[in-house]
């Protein structure tokens, strides 16, 4: 179980958000909401430890997930604003390297299908710059598709994507959570999800 | 990672490249400004060749995160489950390989123009063999504290270039007590430690600097 206690964080000298507690128990979604500029990403950043808080802590079945270092980190899988797509590598590559590094399952046929569900195997040769946002999208969460770990840490994940990706992310979250899976996303569009869903607000 | 780097770097050969001839064209001036003066020459050689190595090397600095940085890819290596530390490391090794072996392979060519004896050439490359890595490796410090700040490039040679001065004092030192007779054992035998230190600990303060950048 994911929890969070008394979250503060601070930029420079404005206070962007204080007093945010949490807690995610396996098979539940929990949707972050808030009006742009209210620290939906700083939270989730917070959350993957990229940032530090400057109060309260993130626990992890009521261990502080800084303890446990990169045991915590092993189970959780984040997909950020940004793609982490390298230009340059064709996307079964860029794939590759996210298993390695997370220890995922890391055979070509693995990788193939995550890709081929969203639709994204016929540009398996190419590399990535010529593909447009949404598929550098499709690639970058075809990440989830091959993970193992019980969180997800989505950023706006449904951005760029087409209502074809959309459905096919919206099955896969959703599958995750019937496997007591747990996510934690931050979206503005209304994307119903069946299951437990739990509402965050944040500020502003 | 040593591996995805050196992709990424094959597919980007331009930028090699640019790194190589700068490191030929810097040290090449000097034996216009200076004149054909061949004892002249022989003395500032191994001078010439290292400090154009340390700007060269300083010059491909700036990509070494600042790439990953942009494209979200640092923040996935921050949430691996794997130590830090040693992505770091594999990061540099790829820098070093990209970066610092060619000017390693370079290197004699150019000492031949300065008319260096062939021990002091020998010697040279053994002395940016030893001394290049330990710049990649200081050098990642910088790069990741920079990251994301304005006018890095200028901030990261201000902070790694004192850094740099023993590297370049026993660098050149070698090749000097060489030719002049002395033998550069010595000067090696510190830069080699130089290197074991470096490789210890840089990869630790990177680390660390890339979570402070990031946070």
């Amino acid at each position: 179980m994911l929890e969070a206690v008394d979250l503060e964080c601070v930029r420079g000298d404005r206070r962007l958000f204080a007093g945010v507690g949490l807690t995610v128990a396996p098979g539940e979604l929990l949707h972050v909401r808030g009006p742009n500029g209210s620290g939906k990403t700083t939270l989730l950043r917070m959350l993957c430890g990229l940032v530090k808080p400057v109060a309260g802590e993130v626990r992890w079945a009521g261990r502080p997930a800084r303890e446990l270092g990169d045991g915590f980190l092993a189970l959780l899988t984040y997909v950020g604003h940004h793609n982490a797509i390298k230009d340059e590598l064709t996307g079964p590559e860029n794939l590759l390297v996210h298993a390695r590094l997370c220890g995922a399952p890391d055979d070509a046929a693995t990788l193939s299908a995550a890709l081929e569900r969203l639709g994204m195997k016929a540009y398996g040769r190419v590399p990535c710059k010529v593909l447009s946002a949404g598929q550098k999208r499709r690639t970058a969460l075809a990440r989830l598709l091959i993970s193992r770990s019980p969180l997800w840490i989505l950023d706006e994940p449904f951005n760029a994507l087409d209502v074809g990706a959309v459905a096919t992310l919206q099955q896969a979250i959703q599958g995750h959570l019937q496997r007591d899976g747990m996510v934690v996303l931050t979206t503005h569009q209304d994307v119903p999800i069946d299951g437990a869903v739990k509402t965050l607000h944040m500020g502003a | 990672m040593v591996r995805r780097d050196l992709t990424l770097v094959m597919r980007n050969r331009a930028d090699v490249a640019t790194i190589l001839f700068f490191f030929v064209i810097v040290v090449s001036l000097f034996p216009l400004g200076v004149g054909p003066e061949m004892n002249i020459l022989r003395t500032i050689a191994p001078g010439v060749v290292w400090v154009a190595a340390l700007l060269a090397s300083m010059l491909s600095l700036g990509r070494m995160f600042a790439a990953d940085h942009a494209d979200g890819t640092l923040e996935q290596l921050l949430v691996a489950p794997a130590p830090l530390a040693l992505l770091v490391l594999g990061k540099v090794i790829a820098h070093w390989l990209a970066s610092g072996v060619p000017l390693v392979l370079m290197a004699p060519l150019l000492g031949l123009q300065f008319g260096l004896p062939a021990d002091g050439l020998a010697v040279l490359m053994v002395s940016l063999l030893l001394g290049t890595p330990v710049l990649s490796l200081v050098g990642a410090i910088g790069a990741a504290l920079t990251l994301g700040v304005r006018g890095g490039g200028v901030l990261v040679s201000l902070l790694v270039l004192p850094l740099y001065i023993p590297v370049l004092i026993f660098g050149a030192g070698a090749v000097d007590a060489t030719v002049s007779g002395l033998g550069g054992q010595a000067h090696l035998s510190i830069l080699a430690a130089m290197l074991v230190l470096a490789g210890c600990f840089t990869p630790w303060a990177t680390a660390a600097a890339l979570r402070i950048s990031l946070d």
